[in-house]
């Protein structure tokens, strides 16, 4: 077994044993740290079959900046598990179709037809020049550029859709306006020296 | 040379990692005392002179102590993550200098995504700070981690900004092929034509490694320490060893990124050959001091950010700044500006 073989097996053994554990954890930030676990780990499964890039942006989109997003939220949040059971036993039929639906489904998609060492032979390897984001780049804005566009657009209606979601004006709040208040200058709006005469002598009684 | 060679490969690898890192450790130590002294000569103090000649014992003196000292742990607090937290802080502080080359052709991995490498594993230091603010089961350290995790999250975006900008002047994600697209003499590093995005960097590296003025992680007036209040001994010293090694690292950055690494300042016919003034190691060596240096004196000189003014520069000054001047390098490139890029 050479060397990239056995670090396969042991990146995929920890990917399949991460995402068993953030289906079955109890604690919710366990079960992101565990989804994180195995995106790491799929990362290196990526920069295993050659795919640099892809594997390194894994690593800085979903760990560096969405997984942290998300378990900022999951810490935040108030889980009651006590309410999360109520109803189990009401609930387990429906689920339980809906689940094995799934299966069928994902089963008919992904079965072990589409798999074996048969239906895909091994890549040629690549030059030693060969740049995976020069390759990358230039698919995405030759060929793919029209699609690449309209996924753009659509995230764009997303972020405005989100946006309009969540802004609300709150005039009751005494909120501050930074923007306001890093323009502040020095002479006529934040300090005013007056000059008073003095009083001259009190008279004490 | 031939010994070198004839090692096998896990061993030279080994032995770099070895070569990189006891300087860099010996390095975060002495940063520590350099702090304390400079920001006291600032402050016109003294600073620490008791230990060993002028206090150069100083920082051995604090990591004994900090060996011998008890490790704490909060009651029901989540012991596995709290002790997990200082170690995944310190990972990819440490990690990150694989890709970093010290000389033309110096470096443990030279690999082709280097900057995006580098990008990727100091967006993974925050995990640290969040799970050490959250398994502490307290409320100040949990606070300071949200802070810190917001902060984060909005500078790294600004910072990623100005290295597209690098990237698309150097025309490569490769550290050693950026440095060599600036040769030539001091004014045509890339401090010049992408001026604006070197002050983003710099400052989004600071506000990255929680540095002051951005330090409301630890905002000791408010929330006492930060994510790190509840830690004690070594596990502190594992935190503090990630901050100060994440400082040196985007200290190394800004010289190899912005102001030409190993180059010589001066134009290659005046100085070739020359003792000293040639390029070299030593050119990184006092860029990256001299940026170390600046990371301390901005300490020294700002009082903190309040927290939404933090919010306001990195989503609208620093983020708009850099998408304007990636259009403007994008022309520049495209039209052959000179100097820098004529062909």
């Amino acid at each position: 077994m050479g060397f990239e073989k056995f670090l396969f097996y042991c990146f995929a053994a920890i990917t399949v044993v991460a995402a068993g554990m953030v289906v079955t954890r109890r604690n919710p930030v366990h079960a992101v740290l565990y989804l994180v676990l195995a995106f790491v780990s799929s990362a290196v499964l990526w920069l295993l079959i050659e795919a640099e890039f892809l594997g390194i942006v894994l690593v800085l989109v979903y760990v560096g900046a969405v997984m942290v997003l998300f378990l900022f939220v999951v810490m935040m949040l108030d889980v009651d598990l006590a309410a999360l059971r109520a109803g189990f036993v009401r609930f387990l039929p429906i689920g339980g179709l809906v689940a094995a639906a799934m299966a069928v489904q994902i089963f008919l998609v992904v079965g072990p037809a589409n798999f074996g060492l048969e239906a895909f032979p091994k890549p040629p390897a690549a030059p030693a020049e060969y740049s995976n984001t020069e390759a990358l780049g230039l698919a995405l804005y030759t060929e793919h550029l029209y699609p690449f566009e309209i996924a753009a657009v659509i995230l764009l209606v997303a972020i405005v859709a989100a946006i309009r979601l969540t802004l609300r004006r709150r005039p009751d709040t005494k909120y501050i306006d930074p923007s306001a208040q890093v323009q502040v200058k020095k002479g006529p709006d934040r300090v005013r020296l007056v000059k008073m005469p003095a009083e001259g002598k009190v008279e004490t009684p | 040379m031939e010994l070198w060679t004839s090692l096998p490969v896990i061993v030279r690898i080994l032995l770099g990692i070895v070569a990189i890192l006891l300087p860099l450790l010996g390095l975060v130590a002495y940063y520590t005392l350099a702090e304390r002294k400079i920001i006291g000569y600032i402050q016109v103090r003294i600073g620490p002179n008791r230990v060993g000649f002028r206090g150069l014992l100083q920082p051995i003196a604090d990591a004994v102590k900090l060996m011998f000292k008890e490790i704490v742990i909060p009651t029901r607090a989540d012991k596995g993550l709290f002790l997990l937290a200082p170690m995944i802080a310190i990972a990819p502080a440490l990690a990150a200098w694989a890709v970093i080359p010290f000389d033309a052709g110096l470096v443990l991995s030279d690999i082709n995504a280097g900057l995006l490498y580098i990008l990727a594993l100091t967006s993974l230091g925050v995990y640290g700070i969040i799970i050490a603010g959250w398994a502490s089961n307290s409320k100040y350290a949990l606070l300071g981690a949200m802070r810190s995790a917001a902060q984060i999250v909005s500078y790294e975006i600004a910072m990623g900004f100005a290295l597209v900008g690098v990237l698309v002047a150097a025309g490569s994600l490769n550290l050693g092929a950026i440095v060599g697209a600036q040769s030539g003499s001091a004014l045509t590093w890339f401090w010049l034509p992408l001026l604006p995005l070197f002050g983003v960097y710099l400052v989004s590296g600071v506000a990255e490694t929680n540095r002051a003025p951005f330090d409301v992680a630890e905002g000791e007036s408010e929330i006492v320490a930060g994510f790190h209040v509840e830690y004690s001994g070594m596990a502190f010293a594992v935190f503090f060893l990630a901050e100060y090694a994440n400082m040196i690292l985007i200290a190394t950055l800004t010289a190899l990124l912005f102001f030409g690494g190993w180059l010589s300042p001066f134009p290659q016919a005046w100085v070739d050959g020359v003792f000293l003034l040639d390029d070299g190691f030593h050119w990184l060596l006092v860029k990256v001091f001299f940026f170390m240096f600046v990371f301390l004196w901005l300490r020294a000189t700002f009082p903190r950010y309040r927290y939404d003014q933090i919010m306001r520069l990195g989503w609208k000054v620093f983020i708009p700044i850099t998408i304007a001047w990636i259009l403007v390098v994008g022309l520049a490139v495209v039209y052959k500006l000179p100097p820098w890029w004529a062909v």
